[in-house]
C-alpha cells in the first residue's frame, strides 16, 4: 500500500506536468483536442493524490513503523483518531494534504467549468497544474512521506502531545481549504493575463471561489485561535505570532478581494485591481506556507528544519509571485478599465474597504518580515510582538469598522450619504446607549472600553438595519415587509450575517481584553478563591492514567451563592513518557457567553499548587462571530445567481422589489 | 469630476493611507520592537532604564527557587555570564533546568530582570532557535543537546 501511494504520487507529478503543458499549448494554438486534456488530467491527478494520501493515512492508522514519517510521529498506544490525524501532524504529511486540496480544487474546476470558454478553462487548469507540479516535486525530492526504514522499529516516537487533540482534525484541513482555495482565484487571474482579456464569465467565476476559500480560511483561523486558547494554557486567543500572521494576511487580502470582486461582478469596474488582489492573496498564502514550513521561524508549526526545504519553497515562491507579477506588469495595460462611479457610492465604499484592508495587510507583512530582514542584514535579533500590531493594525481597523454599516446601504454609482446616515440613526442610538450603559454601570470601565462596546453594537445594529431598510421596514405595511424580507437575495443576508459576525467578534475581543480579570495564586486543597463573583474551591490533585500518558488532575468545585457545588472544573498536568513531555490541560467552564479559565502550575514541596485563573467575559463571541461570518459566506454562495450550472440566469429586474439596487 | 480627477483622488487617498500607515509602522518599530540578548551581550548593550528586551539562554542548574506564592526566581546563563530573573506566573511546561529559555521583560532598578513572559520551545528539542544560534556563536554549543 505504501509503495502504491508513493508510485501514485510520482504519477500525479508526471500528470501535473502534462496538465500544465498540453492545455497551455492547445490554448495558444487553438487546438481543442489539446485543450480538452486539462479536465481529465486534473481529475486523474486528484484521484492519484487522493490514493497517495489514503495510503499514507492507512500506514498511520495501522502504525506501520517501517515508514519513517509514521515512526517519527506516531505510537501504537495513541487513540485511533490521533493516529489518523497524525497523518498531517508533521511536515511531510501536511504538505501532502496541501497538494491533495490543491488538486481537489483543480478537479472542481474540471467538473464545474463546463460552461467556461474553452481557452480560459484550459489556461486555468494549466496554471493549477503548474502549482501542483512544483509542490509535488517539492514533496518527492525534499519531504517524501513514504521513505521506508530497514529494519523497521518496533515502536514509534509518538506524536507531539500538543497535537494530540481534536483541533488537529479540524484546524489544518479547514485552513488549507482556505489557503489553497485562493489558488483558483490566482489561476483564473494568471489565465486572464495569459489571454490578455477579462470577460464576463471571468468575473462571475472568481467571486464564488473567493467566497469558498474565504469561508474555510475564516473557519480555519477561528478554530486555530480557539485551539491555541485552550491547549497552550496561556489564556490568550491571538498572539500575533508570525505563524498566525501567515494565515491572517491571506485572510485580510482575501476579504479585500471578496469586496472588490463584488464591484467587478456588478459594475465591471476595478477589474485590474481585483486581478492584482487575487494574485497577491494567493502569493500571501504561498508566503505563509514558506514561513511556516521552511523553519525560518521558531514555532509550534515548524515541525522540522531542513535548509534545502526552505530554499526549495523560496524558489517556488519566487517563481509564482515573480512570474505572475511580471505577467501582470506586461499585460495589465491591455485590459480595459471599467465603469465610472462617484466617490460617495457603494463602489466608493468598497474601494475604501480595500484601501484599509490592503494597508492593514501591509503593516502585518512588515511586522512579520521585519525581524527576518534585520537578522539577515545585521546580527541583531529582534522580535515584533503585540505592542507593534496594536499600534499599527488597531488604528487602521477601527475606522474601517466605523464605516462598515454605511457600505451596504449606499446606492451603486452615486449614493446619498445623508440619507444613509438618517437610516442608521437607530443603530447609532443603540451604540450610544451601549457606550453610556457600559461607562456608567460597569465598574472599572475605561472610556476606550465603553467606546469599544459601542463600536461592536454599532456593527451589530448596522447589520440588522441593512436588512430592515432593504425589506422596507417602516415605509410599507408589515405584511409587505415580511414578504420583501423573505424575497431578499441570499447575498444580502450573506453580507448582513458577515458584518454581524464581525460585530460579535469585536464585542468578544473588547469584552475579554477590557473586562477580563485574572489571578495567580498558590493553593492548598480546601482553599477557595474568588474572581469576578465566581468562587472556586480546590478539591485536590488526583492521579489518572490515559492511553499514552499519565496525569495529575486538579479538581476545582465551582460554588454557588449558598456554598453548594454548582459545577466542576478540571485542569491537568499531563506527562507523555515517550517524548518526555508535559502539557497543561486547561480547565474551562462556559457561563453564558463568558468563560472561567483555569490553568494548573507546578506542585510545590509543601503540596500547594500554583493556579492561574482568568475570567473572560464574552470570550466565546470571538469564535462565535467567526462562525457567523462563515454562515454569511455560505448564505452568499447559495445565492441564486451563483448557483452552479446557471451562472447566467439572472433574476428579472422586477423579481426583487427595489430591495437591492440593480 | 472627470475620469482623470477621480483617478487622481483615489490615488491621492491611497497614498495618504500608505503615508499614515508607514508613519505608524516606523514609529511602532522604533518603540515596540524588542531586541534579543544573551547575558554576555548585556555588558556592551546600552539599555534605557525600563526598556523591554528578550533575554535568552540556558536555565542555570540549581538556581530555580519557588518562593511563597507564584513568583519564581532563576538564573539565565550563556555559560559566560548569568542574569537573575524573577517571574510571577505559571512557567511553561517545557521549562526545565539546563534547558533553553527566552524571557521577555525589563531590568528593575536592583539589576534583577523582571520577566512578564517566559517561553520554552514547543517540542522535545527544548532549544529556541535564537538561543541555539547564540550559543553556537559563543562556541559553547554542544551538539548532543537535543533529544
Amino acid at each position: 500500500m505504501v509503495e502504491t501511494g508513493h508510485f501514485a504520487l510520482v504519477l500525479a507529478f508526471a500528470l501535473a506536468l502534462v496538465q500544465t503543458v498540453v492545455p497551455l499549448f492547445g490554448a495558444r494554438t487553438g487546438n481543442h483536442k489539446m485543450m480538452a486534456v486539462g479536465a481529465p488530467a486534473a481529475l486523474t491527478g486528484f484521484a492519484l493524490t487522493a490514493l497517495s494520501f489514503v495510503a499514507l493515512a492507512t500506514a498511520y492508522a495501522g502504525s506501520d513503523f517501517s515508514v519513517e514519517s509514521v515512526w517519527e510521529n506516531s505510537h501504537s498506544l495513541q487513540p485511533l483518531i490521533y493516529k489518523i490525524t497524525g497523518t498531517w501532524g508533521n511536515h511531510e504529511g501536511s504538505m501532502l494534504l496541501w497538494v491533495l486540496i490543491l488538486t481537489f480544487f483543480g478537479a472542481l474546476v474540471a467538473v464545474f467549468g463546463g460552461n467556461l470558454p474553452a481557452t480560459l478553462r484550459a489556461n486555468v487548469l494549466a496554471v493549477q497544474g503548474a502549482i501542483g507540479a512544483t509542490f509535488l516535486l517539492f514533496i518527492l525530492t525534499t519531504s517524501n512521506p513514504f521513505v521506508r526504514l530497514n529494519p523497521a522499529p518496533i515502536e514509534g516516537r509518538d506524536l507531539n502531545p500538543i497535537l494530540q487533540d481534536l483541533g488537529l482534525a479540524i484546524h489544518p484541513p479547514l485552513l488549507y481549504l482556505g489557503y489553497v482555495g485562493f489558488s483558483i482565484c490566482f489561476s483564473f487571474s494568471v489565465a486572464a493575463l495569459i489571454e490578455g482579456r477579462i470577460d464576463a464569465s471571468w468575473a462571475r467565476w472568481v467571486r464564488p471561489w473567493t467566497l469558498v476559500a474565504w469561508m474555510f480560511l475564516t473557519g480555519g483561523i477561528a478554530m486555530g485561535s480557539y485551539w491555541a486558547y485552550y491547549e497552550l494554557g496561556w489564556g490568550g486567543f491571538w498572539f500575533w505570532d508570525p505563524v498566525e500572521n501567515a494565515s491572517f494576511m491571506p485572510w485580510l487580502a482575501g476579504t479585500a478581494l471578496l469586496h472588490s470582486a463584488i464591484v467587478m461582478e456588478k459594475r465591471s469596474a476595478l477589474k485590474i485591481w481585483t486581478l492584482l488582489l487575487a494574485i497577491l492573496t494567493f502569493s500571501l498564502s504561498l508566503l505563509g506556507t514558506f514561513l511556516v514550513r521552511s523553519g525560518v521561524l521558531t514555532s509550534v508549526h515548524a515541525f522540522a528544519t531542513d535548509p534545502t526545504r526552505g530554499v526549495f519553497i523560496l524558489c517556488i515562491l519566487t517563481l509564482f509571485i515573480g512570474g505572475s507579477l511580471a505577467l501582470f506588469a506586461l499585460r495589465a495595460s491591455r485590459l480595459t478599465a471599467g465603469g465610472l462611479f462617484h466617490p460617495i457610492s457603494r463602489e466608493g465604499a468598497l474601494v475604501l474597504n480595500n484601501l484599509f484592508l490592503t494597508t492593514a495587510t501591509a503593516t502585518v507583512l512588515v511586522g512579520t518580515l521585519y525581524p527576518l530582514v534585520v537578522e539577515a542584514l545585521s546580527a541583531d535579533k529582534i522580535s515584533v510582538g503585540a505592542p507593534f500590531f496594536n499600534l499599527t493594525f488597531g488604528p487602521l481597523m477601527v475606522p474601517l469598522l466605523v464605516v462598515v454599516p454605511f457600505g451596504p446601504l449606499l446606492a451603486w454609482k452615486r449614493g446619498d450619504i445623508f440619507a444613509v446616515a438618517q437610516r442608521l440613526m437607530a443603530a447609532f442610538a443603540a451604540a450610544l446607549l451601549a457606550v453610556l450603559v457600559t461607562a456608567l454601570f460597569i465598574d472599572g470601565a475605561s472610556v476606550l472600553a465603553a467606546l469599544g462596546v459601542g463600536l461592536a453594537f454599532w456593527l451589530i445594529c448596522g447589520a440588522f438595519t441593512d436588512l430592515a431598510v432593504k425589506s422596507g421596514f417602516g415605509t410599507v405595511a408589515p405584511a409587505t415587509v415580511l414578504r420583501r424580507f423573505a424575497g431578499l437575495p441570499r447575498s444580502v443576508f450573506g453580507t448582513a450575517l458577515a458584518h454581524l459576525g464581525l460585530g460579535l467578534t469585536t464585542l468578544g475581543i473588547v469584552g475579554t481584553l477590557c473586562f477580563g480579570t485574572e489571578k495567580i495564586l498558590s493553593m492548598h486543597a480546601g482553599d477557595t478563591v474568588e474572581l469576578s463573583g465566581h468562587t472556586l474551591r480546590f478539591e485536590g490533585l488526583y492521579p489518572a492514567q490515559g492511553p499514552n500518558y499519565s496525569e495529575d488532575r486538579g479538581r476545582f468545585a465551582l460554588l454557588g451563592a449558598d456554598g453548594s457545588i454548582a459545577g466542576e472544573i478540571t485542569s491537568a498536568k499531563r506527562s507523555y513518557p515517550v517524548r518526555q513531555m508535559t502539557t497543561t490541560e486547561s480547565g474551562i467552564s462556559t457561563i453564558g457567553f463568558s468563560q472561567l479559565y483555569l490553568s494548573l502550575g507546578d506542585e510545590a514541596s509543601d503540596g500547594s499548587v500554583v493556579v492561574r485563573l482568568w475570567w473572560k467575559p464574552l470570550v466565546t463571541l470571538i469564535w462565535g462571530g467567526g462562525l457567523v461570518m462563515m454562515a454569511g459566506a455560505a448564505m452568499s454562495l447559495l445565492d441564486r445567481r451563483l448557483r452552479v450550472g446557471a451562472p447566467s440566469s439572472r433574476k428579472p429586474a422586477g423579481a426583487v422589489p427595489s430591495a437591492s439596487p440593480p | 469630476m472627470t475620469r482623470k480627477q477621480k483617478r487622481l483622488s483615489v490615488i491621492a487617498a491611497g497614498l495618504a493611507f500608505l503615508g499614515v500607515a508607514t508613519g505608524l509602522t516606523f514609529y511602532a518599530l522604533g518603540q515596540k520592537a524588542s531586541y534579543f540578548y544573551m547575558p554576555a551581550d548585556l555588558a556592551t548593550a546600552s539599555l534605557q532604564p525600563g526598556q523591554r528586551i528578550r533575554l535568552g539562554g540556558l536555565v542555570e542548574k540549581g538556581t530555580v527557587e519557588r518562593s511563597q506564592g507564584a513568583t519564581v526566581a532563576f538564573s539565565v546563563t550563556d555559560n559566560q555570564k548569568d542574569v537573575k530573573v524573577t517571574y510571577t506566573g505559571i512557567l511553561p511546561d517545557l521549562f526545565r533546568e539546563g534547558q533553553g529559555v527566552i524571557t521577555e521583560g525589563s531590568f528593575g532598578p536592583d539589576g534583577i530582570f523582571v520577566a512578564d513572559s517566559v517561553l520554552a520551545k514547543h517540542d522535545e528539542t527544548y532549544m529556541p532557535k535564537e538561543v541555539a544560534d547564540g550559543l553556537k556563536a559563543k562556541g559553547v554549543w554542544q551538539e548532543s543537546k537535543s533529544d
